[in-house]
């Protein structure tokens, strides 16, 4: 049997008492109704204790009914796995919820964390800076993060499916409270494309709480004709369940949509203007002990009795300094709930506000404020005292007045996030004590109680209005639609929130990270005087809630401690999110395979035949080795380079970069990015080169080849081949646009199948070709174009592995069809190569690979292009900075090959070339490859050494992880140093 | 997020851009002094305020162009191909 809910209405409310749905909170069985926030539900069953606070572990109740909670952020399961520091006073409930309170040991009831409430002197602003320094923060860390924290992160799969969505649009309206539905029906008159976003599941924001008549008709008659005429119009879309939580750069706004169960939906929006009609935030008093369970927003109480018919409390009294408070009084007052005292902190009242609480029965106490308030556990009574005439002080404090709630009302405070967010700098007015839109420079117009407009008839007026501009600026001509209220509304606000009297400590201005008014006075007094400082000291406003309830009165308690105006004090910034996003949320679909899609290679289902075992390099995914008949990873690799030195390999070399150039200019351009002479190349022929960066470092090497007269082609290493695309056309179109020259890179049009080894030759010559390939007609170096088993071919003899070799490139689309053939005409003479095994041919064939043989140090001279920089007379990009004192120091770090004295060192890259231990030890470079070579059988290494080139044959001591041991220095080449075999 | 308005594909998002720097650097000659190289090599304005730079339309027409953009507010003034004049702003009006 379910819990009564003794705290329910009979009649009213925009609940569905025909639909009662139930949860559990804490394991107890409760129900509510259809249209119950988890919020209302909770106070529907008197549930007031629903959380501890953050630090001093105080009972804490629901203290709003909005964005603006600071307590009642529980841990919700909705089926979909736990969700913690879930905003209750704005989520729906739905069946099944269950809900855990995160604060509270053994109980939320009774926590033993309490002890730090009772000990709170000790726990003051920055504590953690004073307190646990000795001997060392990492003593307590363990005992500090186990008691902090507002929940915990759910594991497991997150049953939510997340979508990202696009949308442009001419307005975007923020908020349908009646400046947004006013500002709405204007503008779809336009014909403009509209965009209405409510964060409430219904349309009418404060109009739901606090109805009046609208054109002469109920507030519930007009939302729903509103509703109507926006959905009709074909140029507005409404979207209800969603909140705009990001504001950032050239209009553009994220928006998360909950209002499909179990879907979260991101919007991207771009809007050419945008309407802020986003509502104010009422503040709370500062008075001792003003954060019982009991003690809420007065508009909040109003809101559970109105829109969901829950009393919040049987007695309840009303503190306030402005008139908008005595609306909920007659509220509560009228739905049963009984007022013993409205506590005003002003000294005169508008007659007929007087004489309708007198009608009701309500005293007012006017000029008075509340000094404390008393309860165990929840709120049990309010003590009041009189506010002395310059209002400094108290006096006459009276005795305790019974009640079981209390509504308060400090006046209301601009809902300025996002404006903030877009840049906009904000104005304290002083009239309503609140900070006001000044001043913006994206296109956004701020209506309403946002702008400080806090009655319905300026609200309509004023929305009405800044919807035709918005729609007008946006560039479609209209007129204000004609919205009117006769409900008539006071505020006269006098601007005191804070009680000047009693224990500050006590005194809460940040209910979330339960910041005092003693810790920001403690923060004055060490200096902490910058808002921004104070922030950060005190953590005042760092909360989830960014300070919707705080940052005010802090601000207000700054000013006044430090003798400036709240003008002067200035405010902080808000950053997004102003509501938290899930972070599935941002990520969308962009998770699993589709986090960081792979590139497959043309022949990618040949290589998994063969046993591939695929690594990542960069995007692609290439074979690492081939595991054929269940060879472990070292076997496989030792074998896969043995067989191409004995015989033939066949490797993938699909991933290396490949830019064609045309045009008249082609030679001319390629001439001033690479390092070598260019224009002597002749068609049919190839040259290795190296491009520099314009400070000489070298940034990518690979083979060039001249197609033809007008036509070259580039390759790049596979992993720089996008980024030098882009670096090419900038050369050319930022500095060189007067050379004819087109660049088209072809990396991915063009799969390669790379034969290597001395039986390379005689196996192509096996196969269906109209290419010559005889050691006379297709010398080392050089390229020829024609078919290839019928298919297209350009071939390019060119080694990375030492021994003769021919690049065979065909269209993507036949690479594996090649690669089949290539394979069976080679029969047990041919092997599948590696990355692995290719890495190691290099290193035995000594040649280097940039980004590992060199650094963001190592320049063209310092790998041996000295001689072909000294020959070419014409500039090129990087040359200027190669003939700097600084680049042609002799005692850089110059590319060497490294001999251990010990054949069978383990030789890792990484480890350094140190000076004598008489010379202490000096780092002189590092060995950048290293392998234990299977052909040479010994270990053998390539590095970067301090004057490298003349210290050949010197033995040079290593250091490794704590190691040291010696080797020679040697010319990088270890395997057939003259070339023969290349040039076979 | 910015909106870049190419100057040959119209108004499209940040995301199918990228950034290559100030613009309007003059390339010495290989007779530059020392001093004038490493001020072409390493000095860049770093304006607070617009600023003059390089982008490409990376994911669209792949062209590079000018953009004149604030960098306080990100505020565009002016988008203009390559090749042609630094944009001449009037002063703009901000706080």
């Amino acid at each position: 049997m379910a819990h009564p809910q003794t705290n329910r209405l009979t009649s009213g409310g925009r609940i569905e008492r025909s639909k009662p749905l139930s949860f559990k909170f804490n394991g107890k069985k409760l129900q509510g109704y259809q249209g119950d926030t988890i919020a209302s539900a909770l106070l529907a069953n008197n549930i007031r204790t629903v959380n501890r606070s953050f630090k001093y572990h105080r009972p804490r109740g629901i203290m709003s009914a909005g964005v603006e909670e600071t307590n009642a952020l529980l841990t919700a399961s909705d089926g979909n796995g736990d969700l913690p520091v879930v905003r209750t006073t704005v989520r729906a409930l739905i069946d099944g919820h269950q809900l855990k309170s995160p604060g509270g040991f053994p109980s939320v009831n009774f926590d033993l964390g309490r002890v730090l409430d009772f000990t709170h002197g000790l726990w003051t602003a920055g504590f953690y800076n004073k307190i646990f320094k000795w001997p060392s923060w990492h003593w307590y860390e363990g005992v500090v993060r186990r008691m902090a924290g507002l929940g915990k992160l759910p594991g497991g799969e997150d049953g939510n499916k997340y979508f990202h969505h696009n949308l442009h649009c001419d307005v975007l309206i923020v908020g349908a409270g009646p400046t947004g539905l006013a500002a709405a029906l204007s503008s779809a008159n336009s014909g403009a494309r509209v965009l209405l976003v409510e964060q409430d599941h219904e349309l009418g924001g404060s109009l739901l709480t606090n109805s009046g008549p609208i054109n002469a008709v109920d507030s519930d008659l007009w939302i729903s004709q509103t509703r109507s005429a926006l959905e009709d119009a074909v140029n507005v879309t409404v979207m209800t369940s969603s909140t705009v939580s990001g504001y950032y750069d050239h209009n553009v706004l994220t928006v998360t949509d909950r209002s499909t169960a179990g879907v979260k939906r991101f919007w991207k929006v771009r809007a050419k203007e945008v309407l802020l009609a986003t509502g104010a935030i009422e503040q709370p008093l500062v008075f001792e002990n003003n954060d019982r369970p009991g003690i809420m927003l007065a508009n909040a109480a109003m809101e559970y009795v109105n829109r969901y018919a829950v009393k919040p409390a049987g007695v309840m009294v009303v503190a306030t300094n402005n008139d908008s408070a005595y609306q909920v009084a007659f509220s509560l007052h009228d739905s049963g709930v009984r007022v013993p005292a409205i506590v005003d902190a002003r000294k005169n009242l508008a007659a007929e506000i007087a004489a309708e609480a007198k009608q009701r029965g309500i005293p007012i106490m006017s000029g008075s404020v509340v000094l404390d308030t008393v309860g165990t556990k929840v709120l049990t009574g309010v003590s009041v005292a009189t506010l002395s005439d310059e209002g400094q002080s108290t006096v006459n404090p009276s005795g305790v007045v019974a009640c079981q709630g209390l509504a308060m009302s400090g006046g209301f405070n601009p809902s300025s996030d996002l404006y903030s967010q877009a840049g906009g700098k904000l104005r304290y007015d002083a009239e309503l004590a609140c900070f006001v839109p000044k001043k913006c420079r994206q296109r956004v117009t701020v209506a309403g109680a946002a702008h400080g407009r806090f009655s319905l008839a300026d609200a309509l007026t004023d929305g009405a209005c800044a919807g035709a501009e918005a729609a007008s600026k946006a560039g479609f001509s209209c007129t204000p639609t004609d919205v009117a209220t006769s409900a008539i509304s006071s505020y006269n606000l006098k601007a005191i929130r804070i009680t000047p009297a009693g224990d500050t400590s006590r005194q809460w201005v940040d209910f979330m990270y339960d910041v005092t008014v003693a810790d920001i006075e403690l923060a004055v007094r060490e200096n902490f005087v910058s808002v921004e400082h104070l922030k950060r000291y005190t953590n005042t406003g760092m909360a989830v809630d960014q300070g919707k309830t705080s940052n005010l009165n802090a601000l207000t308690l700054l000013a006044g401690l430090t003798k400036r105006s709240i003008e002067e004090v200035g405010t902080t910034t808000f950053r997004p999110q102003f509501m938290p996003v899930p972070m599935g949320a941002i990520a969308g679909q962009r998770h699993g395979d589709f986090y960081a899609p792979a590139r497959l290679l043309p022949a990618h289902d040949w290589h998994v035949g063969h046993g591939a075992v695929f690594e990542d390099y960069g995007a692609w995914k290439r074979p690492e080795y081939y595991a054929t008949d269940g060879r472990d990873r070292e076997t496989a690799i030792q074998e896969e380079v043995l067989a191409l030195r004995r015989d033939a390999g066949l490797l993938d070399g699909s991933t290396l970069g490949k830019i064609e150039l045309t045009g008249p200019d082609a030679g001319e351009f390629l001439n001033r990015i690479y390092v070598n002479n260019v224009l002597t190349l002749k068609p049919g022929r190839i040259r290795y080169g190296l491009m520099l960066s314009e400070n000489g470092i070298v940034i990518d090497d690979g083979v060039f080849a001249r197609l033809a007269d007008c036509h070259y082609l580039v390759g790049t290493t596979s992993a720089n081949a996008d980024h030098i695309t882009d670096w090419l056309e900038q050369w050319h179109q930022c500095e060189w646009p007067d050379l004819d020259v087109i660049i088209s890179p072809v990396t991915s049009q063009w799969a390669v199948a790379t034969i290597a080894g001395p039986y390379s030759r005689i196996l192509l010559q096996g196969i269906e070709s109209d290419i010559d390939f005889s050691a006379e007609a297709f010398p080392h170096m050089s390229l020829a174009t024609g078919t290839i088993l019928g298919v297209p071919a350009r071939v390019q003899r060119v080694s990375f592995t030492g021994e003769m070799s021919f690049e065979i490139s065909v269209p993507a689309i036949h690479g594996q069809s090649v690669m089949e053939a290539l394979m069976n005409a080679g029969g047990n003479r041919i092997a599948p190569l590696g990355i692995e095994a290719l890495i190691i041919l290099r290193t035995e064939k000594g040649y280097l690979e940039v980004g590992a043989d060199t650094d963001g140090t190592t320049n063209a001279l310092d790998v041996g292009f000295a001689g072909i920089v000294a020959k070419k007379q014409a500039d090129f990009v990087g040359k200027r900075s190669l003939l700097r004192a600084e680049d042609q120091r002799k005692d850089r770090r110059q590319f060497v090959g490294v001999e251990p004295l010990n054949e069978n060192e383990n030789l890792e890259p990484g480890a350094h070339f140190v000076t004598p231990q008489n010379e202490g030890r000096r780092s002189q470079g590092m060995v950048t490859s290293a392998c234990f070579s299977p052909t040479l059988k010994r270990a053998i290494g390539l590095g970067l050494l301090e004057r490298g080139f003349e210290r050949k044959g010197e033995t040079v001591t290593v250091f490794d992880d704590g190691r040291t041991f010696d080797v020679r220095i040697t010319d990088p080449g270890f395997y057939d140093p003259t070339g023969e075999k290349m040039h076979a | 997020m910015l909106r870049i308005s190419c100057p040959w594909c119209g108004t499209r998002d940040e995301l199918e851009f990228s950034f290559g720097g100030e613009a309007h650097v003059t390339r010495p000659g290989l007779d530059a002094s020392d001093a004038r190289w490493s001020d072409y090599l390493f000095n860049r304005e770093n304006p607070k305020g617009v600023h003059y730079e390089q982008w490409i339309h990376r994911y669209g027409c792949g062209r590079w162009f000018n953009v004149a953009r604030d960098t306080v507010t990100h505020e565009i003034h002016a988008v203009y191909k390559m090749g042609e004049p630094k944009s001449d702003l009037a002063e703009t009006d901000r706080d």
